[in-house]
């Protein structure tokens, strides 16, 4: 990225030779992206990122289908930026099916089917889950989409270098990707869109990306994103493995040591950088803060560490009370994560736990 | 979250925890919106706070100001005890975030009632 502020500072929309240098280090970024997800380059739009590459999507579909119709179905556990852009569409006079999930985290394909109307235009469902990491059955769900000749978007954020994705295999007519999710830079991200789709931009101007997404392009964050794309597809084989058995190792390891706790989504088929824990009689927000006292940076679904002083949607959203979701903790790794690494959490949490729990005046040991 | 060094403190190495077997006042509040709670054992004698106890789960913001406001209340006359506001608390733990001022009103509510 470096030489893209230092030397190749080119606009890539010029026709002069640094302009054009530009534009082949943009072409260059798109077809490593459109390689990690089997696309084409023409179908790769890079914009600022996973928030936007929904707001694209979904209003993108909204407003260039509405003659259609204005019904979509979502789930019960997207990511804010496509829960509250669907929310956001209700108050427009769209109607939005918000479909439940299982105890595991997973949305029952069946229920897509029956949720479907004549004016239905679009189905938006997340390939993993960013909480719980729990992996959605896209591919049949992309099936059920097609059958009913209704655009499909699924929110890729989280899934995209973790899990081998392929946007042919899944069906899928737009996909979002984020570029900080793999190792590459904050404020850069795409949208696979596939060919032919029907999408009104969500910015006007002098028509970059093919008319998808006007505005001069972020050529540095682009490059970051593309190179961070082809490590990660480097990765998919030989780091994700790792990462997964450090997981498990993980998630054994706290088991053995600490009672009364559990792993959510832990039956169904789960990202392999992802753990979500639930500790009885602790609270989220003071196990975080005890861990980063430990330089360990974690984060919780527990309502005492969000704004809004609600629990999180995601955890309600698998049957978990208030009181459940109040004791969570996020765990992710990633191909940067060693086993010493594990084995410091491992060794510090209990102690933490314990302590905590020892303030409660509800906990008894057992 | 930026949190004291005087609440961290706290939090981490809490004052005042545990049961008084015989107290003469127990009130156990919580926090109706984010689940915490606070449990407060106090020992008085001749309208004067002799000795105070606390436990409580909840975030590091409600266990601290919990265990503050427990030492605060030991030699203070019942009337004392029970005028101490949560603004007196926050402020004097350095100061909570926005969003977490709630958390020492279980605190104050706790003194109250166990006073009664």
């Amino acid at each position: 990225m470096m030489p893209v502020f230092t030397e190749h500072f080119g606009n890539a929309s010029s026709i002069h030779w640094f302009g054009q240098q530009a534009k082949t280090m943009i072409d260059d970024a798109r077809s490593k992206v459109a390689k990690l997800i089997n696309a084409e380059t023409s179908e790769i739009v890079f914009l600022s990122g996973g928030t936007e590459a929904d707001n694209l999507a979904i209003r993108g579909i909204a407003e260039s289908q509405k003659s259609r119709g204005k019904h979509i179905i979502t789930s019960q556990i997207e990511h804010h930026a496509v829960m509250h852009t669907c929310k956001d569409l209700e108050k427009q006079g769209y109607e939005v099916t918000w479909i439940p999930v299982s105890r595991d985290g997973l949305v029952d394909p069946g229920n897509i089917q029956r949720a479907l109307r004549p004016d239905s235009i679009l189905i938006s469902i997340m390939h993993a889950n960013n909480e719980i990491g729990t992996i959605q059955p896209i591919e049949e769900i992309g099936a059920i989409a097609e059958a009913a000749d209704v655009y499909f978007h699924s929110d890729g954020v989280q899934s995209t270098g973790k899990i081998p994705v392929d946007v042919r295999r899944l069906k899928v007519d737009m996909y979002s990707i984020s570029g900080h999710k793999i190792h590459g830079p904050k404020g850069a991200g795409a949208l696979f869109i596939r060919k032919g789709t029907i999408l009104k931009p969500l910015m006007t101007g002098g028509g970059h990306e093919r008319n998808r997404r006007s505005g001069t392009e972020n050529v540095a964050g682009i490059v970051g994103l593309g190179e961070a794309a082809r490590l990660a597809r480097l990765g998919l084989s030989t780091e994700m493995p790792r990462v997964e058995a450090l997981r498990n190792r993980l998630e054994a390891g706290l088991k053995a040591r600490i009672e009364m706790i559990h792993v959510n989504g832990e039956d169904a088929p789960r990202l392999p950088n992802t753990s979500n824990i639930m500790v009885d009689f602790a609270e989220g927000e003071g196990l975080v803060i005890s861990l980063d006292l430990k330089g360990v940076a974690v984060s919780t679904g527990s309502a005492c560490s969000s704004g809004s002083l609600e629990p999180s949607h995601v955890l309600t959203a698998i049957g978990k009370t208030p009181d459940e979701a109040h004791g969570s903790l996020r765990l992710s790794l990633s191909a940067l994560t060693t086993e010493e690494d594990i084995d410091y959490v491992i060794h510090v949490l209990p102690g933490i736990v314990e302590r905590l729990r020892e303030l409660s005046p509800y906990y008894k040991k057992v | 979250m930026a949190y004291s060094q005087k609440l961290l403190d706290y939090f981490q190495n809490p004052r005042c925890v545990g049961e008084i077997v015989d107290a003469s006042g127990i009130a156990e509040v919580s926090n109706p919106v984010c689940g915490d709670v606070m449990k407060l054992w106090v020992k008085v004698a001749d309208g004067r706070i002799v000795d105070a106890k606390f436990k409580a789960q909840g975030c590091s913001a409600a266990i601290a100001t919990s265990s503050y406001a427990t030492e605060m209340i030991i030699g203070r006359d019942v009337n004392a005890a029970k005028s101490i506001t949560k603004e007196e608390i926050a402020e004097a733990l350095g100061g909570l975030p926005a969003g977490k001022i709630h958390c020492s009103v279980l605190a104050c509510d706790a003194i109250r009632e166990a006073l009664k």
